[in-house]
């Protein structure tokens, strides 16, 4: 399994999406925001951070990068496609996860260990996990507030792809307690808590984001 | 017009503003002395802001030699560098070097709270980044005025938003620090930011600009007229037509942590590729300082092309230009066959990489605007020679009065149970969740412990499991009772927090925080926490190799409390034996108090919480004891023999049982012996409380027993209750304790 991780300038959790490929026994390939091409990958992981400084609005610059040309492409044709914070920011940017992200309703940076309840374990990146199972992973944004108009509430609502949603009090403001959502075809999933700081119990409140990777390597596999 | 050398030649006699520069009569005419003729403004800019207080040391540096004085060789035996470079460097092992370093930014934070705090973050990396050093993590000892205090609400939020909106972005986990409230940081609040960065030992960097022909570049952000500070008096003269001022930017620099993230990512590849021959940050005193200490450091001359700065204001003077403190930059000295591999690494990034000069034969810094000499002095003089005071020394009047003033009369309470709690809730006690919560301890995947544990703690090494850990203290209560022994007491307690996690302290950095070195009493404080620092260091065998030091904290004539914040680095030679702070980890633990406990009331939270009260002495420390106490607590976590740990401070026991049983989310049993008070509430120093699995129980009280420590069986965990119970005195259930503990901040800050 090869899954590509993608660096842009002010990209912070790179090192730490490669880390949990290979804890998965996935090859992680660095993709540089400016490359033409995705190297044959397997996968995409666009990870958290503040790229370009987040100026202008997050993921607004990243998504008119180079790679992420590509990156529309392939998922469009099926590849799987994670995008953890900054990245769920870049994948509604980009189109290709619907509403977007606003700031946090108390307005602080949330750094904290979030209970989640995985909603829907057919995407390409949550097969390992049970239905309703919750799991303890890091959250740490400041614009992480899910919006979205009624319409695609109800639309994400009905063809069950709230992928991920929290358990407990909000937050951040988010509509329908919704932490990560997945496109239509289930391959693309936006997520703003962090799975792959969930792989360890070392540095990690928990191991229960390495699902998540090791979910992908049975959709490569199998695929 | 530009103030060149020829002109100041022509006009000896000219006015020149040096005392609104902050220059006094002598030091202006050492200046003249030596040039030989009055200085240009650039010059006069210079110098003016090297031999400030804050660039030059030069009320501090007589007493900081006895740091040198008192580190023994084998002190230094680990230490690659110390004191003078950026930042000190110690060999932790496995070809490992970690550098740290902890520096003040209070002052532009007080003024401006999140650009100086964020500020302060950026400047402290970027001198970890300068040693050659990957930054892995920072901490942020923070101390403010009273907190219901109006000015708290505007001061406190900006400077936690600032500390964490830079670091975050920045890519850096905080794993640690400190929230102090004392009155007297009212209108002086304390913003001090610690970063520790690793590299193989061999890549160490240090500031060089030897060999001629070398050229060097300024690259990262453009320079622009902000953090220009006192330096505007120049360009007041210089521009300022009567058409229409300019516009004056705030003198508290502003910061952009994507540049910084950016620039330490190029800086990194551009150490790996061996492009680098010598680098310096631009920080206080930005061009000014990096041209005249790369230059110092070298063996030969530098001339630069001031006109070559890629600006971001218009009609900048050379002198501006000097001064400007414009944050996210680096100059780098590199040779001339390696500039065209360093300046495509720097596009790359995206990065502004210029050329401004080159290393010369001769011993000058000679700069130029546009082919017109505007500097051309020995550049040791700027640097490092600047002026020594040896200030007056006078122990206050009424340190005597103070140190009478016992806590021993105080009115004890009857209900202790309830006085937990109160002190659970107390602004100094109570839960830092509201702040830390706030800043990212998780990015890159290395951090161990972060707060609320005893002690930070980053994995180095991925293969090994190396890492290192680190706290920063200080009672600025005890070292105003007695500065000599209140900083012991804050190295002790450092060291103690590392202990705690299981890691080996090593070396010590401080951040010297002061009134005013012109009031005597000051002085004495300043003098007196040195030698108490520094003999601490001696008996405990590490050494000091770096610190700062920030005089003029004070409000109107009222100087803050003595606040010497110590920094300890301690090395775990594999992370996965780290000891966690909170109870519960293992079925059937007992819990022992390590130390011994006396009536020491001095200084402590309760006197101060309950009845306001400062005097007395502060608790006594006993390092030998502390370092015993740290052996033990190594071989405990080496064995599997000790499953958690918490150091007792401030609070006392009291609070340590509150913390540990909070944060492990399971109840105790306690049973105490002798005044329940006393044995609550003291804060005697080298105690710490360990849970040991009962079956390890033995072994443990056996190797205490043997090496001579101290020890008391004071509870057992208790997983099935949900309660703090106190033999004799009545149980406390956690959910009230959780309330107590963690409502206190959110109530006061939203």
């Amino acid at each position: 399994m090869r899954v590509g991780v993608i660096t842009f300038p002010g990209t912070l959790d790179d090192v730490d999406a490669q880390r949990a490929v290979r804890y998965a026994d996935g090859e992680a390939v660095p993709l540089w925001h400016g490359d033409h091409d995705l190297k044959g990958v397997d996968a995409v992981i666009v990870p958290g951070g503040f790229s370009y400084g987040d100026y202008l609005r997050c993921g607004a610059i990243a998504r008119f990068a180079p790679v992420m040309q590509e990156v529309i492409e392939a998922a469009n044709k099926g590849m799987p496609v994670l995008g953890i914070c900054n990245g769920f920011q870049i994948l509604a940017e980009a189109h290709l996860l619907p509403g977007a992200l606003v700031r946090n309703h108390k307005l602080h940076f949330v750094c904290r260990d979030q209970w989640l309840k995985v909603e829907n374990n057919t995407t390409a990146w949550t097969g390992r996990y049970d239905l309703g199972a919750e799991i303890l992973v890091p959250l740490k944004s400041g614009e992480g507030g899910y919006q979205a108009d009624e319409d695609t509430l109800k639309e994400l609502e009905d063809d069950n792809r709230v992928v991920f949603r929290y358990v407990g009090d909000n937050p951040n403001g988010s509509r329908n307690n919704i932490a990560g959502i997945s496109n239509a075809r289930g391959n693309v999933v936006g997520l703003m808590p962090h799975p792959e700081h969930a792989i360890d119990a070392l540095t990690g409140p928990t191991d229960d984001g390495l699902g998540v990777f090791l979910s992908l390597l049975d959709t490569v596999v199998n695929a | 017009m530009i103030d060149t050398v020829k002109n100041a030649e022509a006009t000896p006699e000219q006015e020149q503003p040096y005392k609104e520069l902050g220059l006094k009569d002598d030091e202006y005419a050492r200046i003249k002395e030596i040039l030989q003729r009055r200085p240009t403004d650039a010059e006069l800019a210079m110098y003016s802001v090297m031999w400030s207080e804050h660039c030059s040391y030069k009320s501090s540096k007589v007493h900081l030699k006895y740091f040198g004085d008192t580190t023994t060789d084998e002190m230094r035996s680990k230490m690659l560098a110390g004191i003078g470079e950026n930042a000190g460097v110690v060999d932790v092992g496995d070809g490992w070097a970690v550098t740290f370093k902890v520096e003040s930014h209070n002052h532009p934070s007080y003024v401006e709270p999140y650009q100086g705090a964020a500020t302060g973050v950026g400047g402290i990396v970027r001198d970890i980044l300068a040693m050659g050093a990957r930054p892995l993590a920072v901490m942020d000892p923070l101390r403010f005025g009273r907190p219901d205090a109006e000015d708290t609400k505007r001061v406190l939020p900006g400077i936690v938003a600032g500390v964490g909106g830079y670091g975050n972005c920045l890519g850096l986990p905080n794993i640690g620090g400190e929230v102090v409230f004392d009155e007297s940081y009212q209108g002086n609040p304390l913003v001090n930011a610690l970063c520790v960065g690793a590299m193989r030992v061999e890549d160490l960097h240090l500031a060089h600009a030897s060999g001629t022909g070398n050229k060097v570049i300024l690259y990262g952000a453009r320079t622009g007229l902000d953090g220009i500070g006192g330096v505007s008096v120049l360009a007041s003269e210089t521009f300022d037509d009567s058409a229409g001022k300019r516009k004056k930017l705030p003198s508290v620099q502003v910061g952009d942590p994507f540049t910084e993230k950016v620039l330490i990512e190029c800086s990194l590849e551009l150490f790996e590729k061996g492009l680098v021959a010598g680098i310096q940050d631009l920080g206080g005193a930005g061009l000014s300082c990096a041209t005249s200490e790369l230059a110092s450091a070298g063996d030969g001359g530098m001339h630069v092309y001031l006109d070559r700065v890629p600006l971001r204001a218009k009609n900048m003077s050379p002198a501006e230009i000097l001064s400007s403190e414009s944050q996210e930059r680096m100059c780098a000295v590199v040779e001339p066959a390696n500039v065209e591999a360093f300046l495509a690494v720097c596009a790359k990034w995206d990065v502004i990489a210029t050329e401004i000069g080159e290393v010369t034969e001769g011993d000058r810094l000679v700069i130029t605007y546009h082919d017109e000499v505007v500097v051309d002095v020995p550049p040791r003089t700027v640097a490092h020679e600047g002026p020594v005071y040896d200030r007056p020394i006078q122990r206050p009047a009424d340190q005597d009065e103070l140190q009478a003033n016992t806590p021993d009369s105080l009115p004890r309470p009857e209900n202790l149970l309830e006085l937990i709690k109160i002190m659970a809730a107390s602004p100094n006690l109570a839960s830092r969740k509201w702040v830390t919560q706030q800043y990212d301890r998780y990015v890159r995947g290395g951090t161990v412990l972060a707060q609320p544990s005893d002690g930070g703690m980053i994995r180095i090494d991925e293969e090994t499991g190396r890492g290192v850990a680190l706290s920063t203290d200080c009672n600025g209560r005890y070292t105003k009772l007695d500065p000599y022994e209140g900083a012991k007491l804050a190295l002790a307690e450092a060291y103690r927090n590392v202990s705690a996690t299981g890691a080996t302290p090593v070396a010590v950095t401080n951040c010297l925080n002061f009134g005013s070195p012109e009031d005597p009493a000051v002085m004495w404080q300043f003098e007196q926490a040195v030698k108490g620092l520094a003999d601490g260091c001696a008996e405990l065998g590490i050494p000091v190799t770096g610190g700062n030091v920030s005089f003029y904290n004070q409000t109107g004539s009222t100087a803050i409390l003595p606040t010497p914040v110590v920094g300890v680095l301690g090395v775990i030679d594999d992370v996965r034996r780290r000891i966690p702070t909170g109870i519960g980890a293992e079925a059937g633990e007992t819990l022992l108090l390590l130390g011994e406990t006396r009536d020491e009331f001095g200084g402590s939270e309760w006197a101060h919480h309950v009845h306001g009260h400062l005097g007395g002495l502060p608790p006594k420390a006993d390092l030998k004891r502390e370092k015993l106490l740290s052996e033990i607590l190594v071989a405990g976590s080496r064995d599997g023999m000790v499953s958690a740990a918490h150091d007792l401070s401030e609070g006392g026991l009291a609070q340590a049982l509150v913390e540990t049983c909070l944060i492990g989310e399971v109840g105790a049993r306690v049973f105490l012996e002798g005044d329940l008070f006393t044995a609550l509430f003291s804060e005697s120093a080298g105690r710490v409380l360990v849970a040991v699995p009962r079956t390890e129980e033995q072994r443990f009280v056996d190797m205490c027993t043997a090496r001579r420590l101290p020890w008391r069986k004071v509870g057992v965990v208790d997983p099935e209750s949900n309660a703090l119970e106190i033999q004799g005195l009545g149980e406390l259930p956690l959910d009230e304790l959780r309330e107590a503990w963690e409502g206190t901040l959110p109530a006061l800050f939203g």
